[in-house]
């Protein structure tokens, strides 16, 4: 079970992103709109910017320190043209909860 | 070779001209002009009168183009006499000149209204730059103008006269402005429009007299009425100027008839454009008079070409905000079958006239967006069958790339001066057209009424394979509009969210460049009074505190004029102390920061402080800085701390399009640097001066003077005038010594401390309404905007403790 249950979508408001830590890992979790839903490590490849606090745009979010475009569907940088990613995970809505799958070699209570 | 003799050196003869050039070597030309300018586009002539353009800006044909072609060009001089016999043309120089062919482009006149003491300085017809240069000169703010004339031109003069800050009212014979392209219902609306602009409109009245001495002080009507004037511009109408040909032998009625070849009576003679009368009917507006030359230029090179069909007259209104366009018939008859939408509440009026399936004509007030569409049905004779039950609502479509790939290639796009798409490919193929100046410059597109600029970029951009958009003008291509553009769309068409604007006009999502500027745009449009929606704007503005580089934000409360105590200073410092705030400092603007605050902490500390938000974060209103000035100084003069404390009170909480820095200073010594500050106030003995656009930044540049005044009220209203003005005029992002440099201090003194009481009032009083809407920002620490705005989500799913130090 690698399922996380985070919160309830009333939580997050439309096209807007929050932070949440599971597992010890620092996740950015957004609602963008339409029933869609993504999350992502909330670090910025760039420079560690916050990417829970960027404008969306589409399903792209743009982080709030120096406008790097992070595509949230695959976690590539969209912008500017660099071959670095951040972390993207699988979610989905069960029951009115945003749920975040967490790969068990990134949860902290099984790594070891 | 042949000697070819034009009379006339407007835009129809011009642009014939031109088609005759194409073929060459056929004639060695002379042209007359009896203006001293060179061809220039008169349909522009508003847009000079309004302050939109300078004279030389509408310049179609410079003199170096006579030059390359070869061309002779006898400026100010005027033919007087057309001698058929010896084939020559005679000029008010003395010069007699031969011909062999001769091509009759004069144009019109104004119709001059019989009207008791029209003699009068200060009395001005709207047809050429000479009139324009002289409206120019007399229009003054404040100054009372009267139109005589409600029709496209008249109205079009209204409106450049209030924009140089007249007092304006136009008059109107018939009950229904612009009634020569307008239906009644039309009409009312388009006056609403106009009378929104603060233009007084008296309608079915008829001037009887104009008064004063040498000038103008008042119009009197037919009924004995008078109203004040100061300026009285004529726009009554056209007329042919045919009297040369006339008196010459030429056939001729109101005009100079032509054949379907534009050949006149006599074989040598041409006619084209205004002074042309062709099947009993003469022509005022540009598109069919282009088609004309087209026509003449086969003709007299004796090359074969079809015969001249007038197309459709074609009519829009150049005035931002108000659209108004018009095509073909534009009254119901018998066999013509009406569709019609109206909403009166938002002033939109759209009718068509349906013929035999086809369109007949097209009347649009308050939005003219689809008038290409019509205008390609009516060109075209397009059958309608198939579309009649949504004549008005065409499927919209996203993406401005497949607009353009629905044009036929043989759909014109310049209707003005008949330029297809097909053209503007082949130009764009052929001869490395990138930017719209090089398309103007090799086919002329969208230099007539420009009505069609944004199908030209559109084309542009889809096929130019180097295409330089002329990005500064529009705000972002998720919304390709200038900002003017968009403030315009939001206020007529009443959008009150970032949203909806992108979802109307641009691509639906918008990016991190045009949503904080539309979030800017609707809140000042609607004065606060819009939907705010917090996703649309930078993190800084969702939780009134600045990001620093390390994902923490900083906390500057509001310290007004700098002047704070000892128990606020003990607060901040315990502020400071309970929630191990990294840094504390003070600003080089008498501010303190405290930094390194985290997001879920700001509510709290807000709330410890108990101070106001100091806008730090925000492109908004700075903490106002002052000297001590009189309350201490010895040397102060004014009292720049009461007046910098009044200052930032009246203006604080309120966006602006980027930071407004503002300083008070009680001397000229300016301790306090009020002169490179966005807004400053500078005492002096007796008096204040208020200085805008100062920067000390990037760039340093010293601020403008905008007015001196006696006392600190007129001071801070002065300050209060420029502040909403630049709150309302510049573009998103532009710092105030860049909107000052734009626009030059002169026009912005015009238009708000030397504006009419009207205007200014206008302007208080929308600052006054946001002012009132408005709230300090940190006040969401109690009713925050959303429950998780600074709270941190806590996963459902706890995480299990791990013991780490176990392993």
């Amino acid at each position: 079970m690698s399922w996380i249950r985070i919160t309830n979508v009333d939580n997050l408001p439309l096209r807007e992103g929050r932070k949440v830590v599971v597992h010890d890992r620092e996740l950015a979790v957004f609602n963008l709109g339409n029933g869609k839903y993504a999350a992502v490590d909330n670090a910025c490849p760039h420079r560690g910017g916050p990417l829970c606090d960027g404008i969306v745009t589409g399903h792209a979010v743009v982080c709030p320190l120096h406008a790097w475009k992070i595509d949230l569907e695959t976690g590539n940088v969209a912008k500017p043209e660099v071959c670095v990613r951040t972390l993207n995970y699988e979610v989905q809505v069960v029951d009115g909860v945003l749920t975040v799958y967490l790969p068990e070699n990134l949860r902290k209570d099984l790594a070891a | 070779m042949e000697k070819l003799v034009m009379i006339g050196n407007g835009m129809a003869g011009v642009a014939c001209l031109e088609n005759i050039l194409k073929f060459p070597n056929k004639f060695d030309v002379t042209v007359f002009g009896d203006e001293t300018h060179p061809n220039y586009n008169r349909i522009m002539l508003s847009s000079v009168l309004a302050g939109e353009r300078e004279a030389d800006d509408i310049t179609i044909n410079g003199l170096d183009w006579y030059q390359k072609n070869g061309v002779g060009l006898r400026l100010g001089v005027r033919i007087t006499k057309i001698d058929r016999e010896k084939r020559v043309v005679l000029g008010d120089d003395g010069s007699v000149t031969k011909y062999d062919k001769l091509v009759l482009a004069m144009g019109s006149s104004p119709i001059i209204p019989r009207l008791e003491g029209i003699n009068k300085k200060n009395v001005f017809t709207f047809r050429n730059m000479d009139d324009t240069r002289g409206l120019l000169a007399a229009a003054r703010p404040g100054a009372k103008a009267i139109v005589i004339g409600g029709g496209l031109l008249g109205l079009e003069a209204a409106r450049g006269l209030q924009v140089q800050g007249c007092d304006v009212s136009v008059v109107h014979l018939t009950d229904t402005l612009m009634n020569r392209q307008l239906d009644a219902t039309g009409g009312v609306h388009l006056r609403k429009r106009i009378e929104q602009l603060g233009v007084e409109v008296h309608l079915g009245r008829s001037a009887a007299a104009i008064q004063g001495n040498g000038h103008p002080t008042g119009l009197t009507f037919e009924d004995g009425e008078t109203i004040p004037a100061e300026i009285i511009v004529i726009a009554a109408g056209i007329r042919p100027n045919a009297q040369l040909a006339r008196e010459a032998g030429l056939a001729c009625n109101r005009g100079i008839v032509v054949d379907g070849y534009m050949q006149t009576s006599d074989p040598r003679i041409y006619a084209v454009g205004e002074c042309t009368e062709y099947n009993g009917e003469t022509w005022g507006l540009i598109a069919p008079l282009l088609d004309q030359g087209r026509v003449l230029a086969s003709a007299i090179t004796n090359h074969e070409t079809e015969m001249w069909k007038p197309s459709a007259p074609a009519a829009k209104l150049k005035i931002m905000g108000v659209d108004v366009f018009s095509a073909g018939e534009y009254l119901e008859s018998e066999d013509t079958e009406v569709v019609r939408y109206e909403d009166a509440a938002i002033g939109v009026y759209k009718k068509l006239l349906v013929r035999d399936n086809r369109l007949a004509g097209v009347v649009l007030v308050g939005d003219a967006s689809d008038s290409n569409r019509y205008m390609d049905w009516l060109r075209n004779n397009t059958d309608l069958l198939v579309r009649r039950k949504n004549l008005l609502f065409p499927e919209p479509v996203s993406d401005r790339g497949e607009v353009v790939a629905e044009i036929a290639d043989s759909e014109t796009v310049c209707g003005c001066l008949g330029v297809t798409k097909a053209q503007i490919i082949q130009a764009i193929h052929e001869k490395g057209v990138n930017t719209m100046a090089q398309l103007k410059e090799t086919t002329r597109a969208s230099t007539g009424c420009g009505s069609c600029a944004g199908t030209c970029q559109g084309l542009l951009k889809a096929v130019a394979p180097d295409f330089e958009e002329e990005t500064k003008k529009i705000l972002c291509k998720c919304v390709p509009y200038s900002q003017d553009n968009l403030r315009e769309m939001i206020l007529t068409q009443r959008i009150k969210s970032v949203q909806e604007v992108l979802d109307i006009y641009g691509d639906g999502h918008g990016c991190e460049v045009c949503k904080p500027a539309l979030s800017y745009l609707v809140d000042v449009v609607w004065c606060g009074d819009h939907s705010e929606d917090r996703s649309a704007r930078f993190i800084n503005d969702r939780v009134h505190a600045n990001i620093q580089n390390d994902g923490t934000f900083s906390v500057i409360p509001r310290i007004r004029g700098g002047v704070t105590s000892a128990a606020e200073l003990r607060k901040i410092a315990d502020v400071a102390d309970k929630y191990s705030v990294r840094m504390v400092k003070i600003t080089g603007s008498q501010r303190i920061d405290l930094l390194g605050v985290k997001k879920e902490d700001l509510p709290k500390i807000w709330e410890d402080l108990g101070m106001p938000s100091g806008q730090g974060y925000a492109k908004g209103v700075r903490m106002v800085k002052t000297c001590v000035g009189t309350e201490f100084c010895r040397f102060g003069v004014q009292d720049a701390i009461s007046a910098g404390i009044e200052l930032e009170k009246r203006f604080e909480n309120l966006y602006t399009p980027h930071k407004t820095k503002m300083a008070v200073t009680g001397c000229p010594r300016n301790c306090a640097e009020a002169t490179v500050k966005d807004i400053g106030l500078v005492g002096q003995e007796g008096s204040w001066q208020v200085v805008v656009g100062g920067a000390a930044g990037k760039s340093v540049r010293k601020a403008d003077l905008l007015i001196t005044v006696t006392t600190t009220d007129e001071a801070l209203e002065a300050a209060a005038l420029f502040f909403q003005y630049y709150r309302e005029n510049a573009n998103y992002l532009e710092r105030s010594y860049d909107f000052v440099e734009r626009l030059g201090i002169e026009k912005i003194r015009k238009e708000t401390v030397y504006a009419q009481p009207k205007v200014r009032k206008g302007l208080l009083q929308r600052l006054q309404k946001s002012k009132t809407l408005s709230k300090d920002a940190w006040l969401e620490r109690r009713e925050p905007v959303h429950p998780t705005q600074f709270v941190q989500i806590q996963p459902l799913d706890p995480t299990p403790v791990v013991m780490e130090s176990i392993q």
